[in-house]
């Protein structure tokens, strides 16, 4: 598996339908590094997530591994926040072996990599179930072993186990971690929870209340992997961030209240 | 597994329980239909007796004459002109219709230049080109299959532009990024979304075929179950027309039938559920 890409953001705006959701955005990702972003509801973290996958224009310059991004490639893997995103026709396997079919990959060969993705994500035993037959943690496991099989550099996950619920969220994040040291890609995880991104993350990329939202922090997170929640560093990092993100949540409380004043 | 012991009793009493109710409901649901199917044949029954045959022939008249066709082979003959005109007709509107509709759907370029025509001829029934289709294409077949493919074509093309415009932006970003290119996100992703949409595009297109067959036949054709209908009235036959009504439905109603079985049982994985 080939190690993780660096992605530098300089000033990167986005704009839809002529409003600045985020603005001048700049910031760099290690190769290999992973980084959650942390922010308000609706500040801009799934359209900043969608720009680096390429399915939004930006403006300014948005690179991974050195080169200026232009649309969406198999470089940069998507776990979807909503598993609508997996192919309900196909089944587990054939779903994973989507990518490598339309690379062109032989069939017993793509079969033989689908197995082996499949089985690293613990679906070993559901190969030839539909989506539909597959509980919603195991459809986030067939989204992530999707993105796996195709060996991409970076992985952009949005929330992706966000409808779980907390003993099977638990269980992801393990094993996605487990999964992250053995493959070594850079992942920009999307997420509203602050535990869930300090049991993971490198680093933490705060962002301010939209519109035109901007990073407002960055944490680094230094602890030894596996990590623990109850762990007294854990539990400093917890109390920074939550008074970070707390601020910005109480801004647009007040915008809100604002609004309904004035209206 | 760490399911509880009476949990799993509990699943496997509850299974066959479930079945049961599922045959249960099907087997009322049939006795209704076929309680409510002998109720209007003895309200035709009494209704009729105190009628004139040539207005209101009774069941068993209608019987008779169905007997009578079949056993001068009419009958069949009628059948398979009129099956084989709704065949080809329908068929024909799912070969161009689907097609044309995905690409309409998916590209705007395309759409823009048709949709005037689709709305267009959309309200303009199969009827109003009788004349048209005999003057261009002549009294044989292709008249008539022509206006079958035109009664079933906007229906489908129309199903197919929305299904296009429901298959999940989700799904499409998916597979751009797993590496698809616009062509193969349209073969490999679209077409299989929309699916569902063909069937029902392809069964209301059915019933469309069925109305235009016998209008169709009334006016210019030898044989059909249109034209037996309308041959009915020369001899003062009216039986005959019922005959053509009823078989008319069965025919529509076994079909569609066989259309569902086919989508239940071979497009199960594209989520078709009629
Ligand atoms: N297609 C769109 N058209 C118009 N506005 C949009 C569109 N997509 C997003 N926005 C706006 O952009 C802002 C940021 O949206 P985004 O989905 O990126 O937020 P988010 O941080 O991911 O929120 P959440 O945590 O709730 O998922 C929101 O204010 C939203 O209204
Ligand atoms: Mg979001």
């Amino acid at each position: 598996m080939p190690a993780g890409a660096s992605i530098d953001l300089e000033g990167v705006g986005i704009q839809i339908s002529g409003q600045k959701i985020v603005s001048d955005i700049s910031l760099s990702i290690a190769a290999g590094e992973f980084v959650c972003l942390l922010g308000p509801s609706g500040c801009g973290k799934s359209t900043l997530l969608n720009a680096i996958a390429g399915f939004i224009p930006v403006e300014g310059r948005l690179r991974v591994g050195g080169r200026e991004i232009r649309g969406p490639g198999i470089d940069r893997g998507v776990v979807f926040q909503n598993s609508d995103a997996l192919f309900p026709w196909l089944t587990a396997l054939e779903n994973v072996e989507y990518g490598p079919r339309i690379r062109g990959v032989d069939k017993t060969e793509r079969r033989k990599a689908a197995r082996h993705y499949l089985e690293l994500v613990g679906l070993g035993h559901a190969i030839d179930k539909f989506p539909a037959e597959l509980s919603g943690g195991m459809r986030q496991r067939l989204q992530i072993a999707r993105v796996l099989v195709n060996e991409p550099s970076v992985i952009l996950m949005d929330e992706p186990f966000g409808a779980l619920d907390a003993q099977t969220r638990e269980v992801m994040q393990h094993e996605l971690d487990r999964i992250w040291r053995a493959t070594r890609s850079t992942i920009v995880f999307v997420t509203h929870d602050i535990g869930e991104a300090i049991l993971l993350a490198d680093r933490v990329f705060t962002m301010t209340t939209g519109p035109a939202a901007r990073i407002k922090a960055i944490v680094s997170i230094d602890l030894p992997h596996p990590r623990d929640e109850t762990d007294p560093g854990a539990i400093a990092i917890h109390r920074e961030l939550r008074d970070d993100i707390g601020e910005e949540v109480s801004k647009v409380l007040r915008q809100q209240g604002l609004r309904e004043k004035t209206a | 597994m760490n399911q509880s012991p009476s949990a799993a009793a509990n699943a496997a009493t509850t299974a066959p329980r479930a079945a049961k109710g599922a045959r249960f409901a099907e087997f009322r649901q049939a006795a209704i239909a076929i309680v409510a199917v002998l109720g209007g044949l003895i309200i035709w029954q009494v209704l009729s007796l105190n009628i004139s045959p040539l207005f209101l022939p009774s069941p068993s008249d209608t019987w008779a004459a169905a007997i009578e066709l079949a056993e001068d082979g009419t009958l069949a003959k009628s059948v398979v002109a009129s099956l084989a005109r709704i065949g080809s007709g329908w068929a024909l509107g799912i070969l161009i219709g689907v097609p044309l509709g995905i690409l309409m759907g998916h590209f705007r370029i395309i759409r823009e230049i048709f949709e005037p025509y689709i709305e267009f001829f959309r309200f303009v029934p199969p009827i109003a080109f009788i004349t048209l289709a005999v003057i261009w294409l002549g009294p044989g077949e292709e008249s008539k299959v022509a206006l079958i493919f035109y009664a079933t074509v906007f229906i489908i093309v129309v199903n197919m532009i929305a299904g296009v415009q429901a298959v999940s932006e989700l799904r499409l970003r998916a597979a751009a990024s797993l590496g698809a290119s616009p062509l193969r996100t349209l073969l490999t992703v679209v077409v299989p979304s929309t699916v569902p949409f063909m069937i029902t595009g392809a069964r209301l297109a059915m019933g469309n075929s069925f109305l235009t067959v016998v209008s169709a036949e009334i006016v210019a054709a030898q044989d059909g179950l249109g034209a037996l209908i309308w041959t009915a009235r020369n001899y003062g036959r009216t039986e005959w027309v019922f005959v053509g009504i009823i078989i008319l439905g069965l025919l529509g109603y076994t079909c569609d039938r066989l259309l569902r079985i086919f989508a239940r049982t071979f497009l199960k994985r594209y989520s078709v559920t009629v």
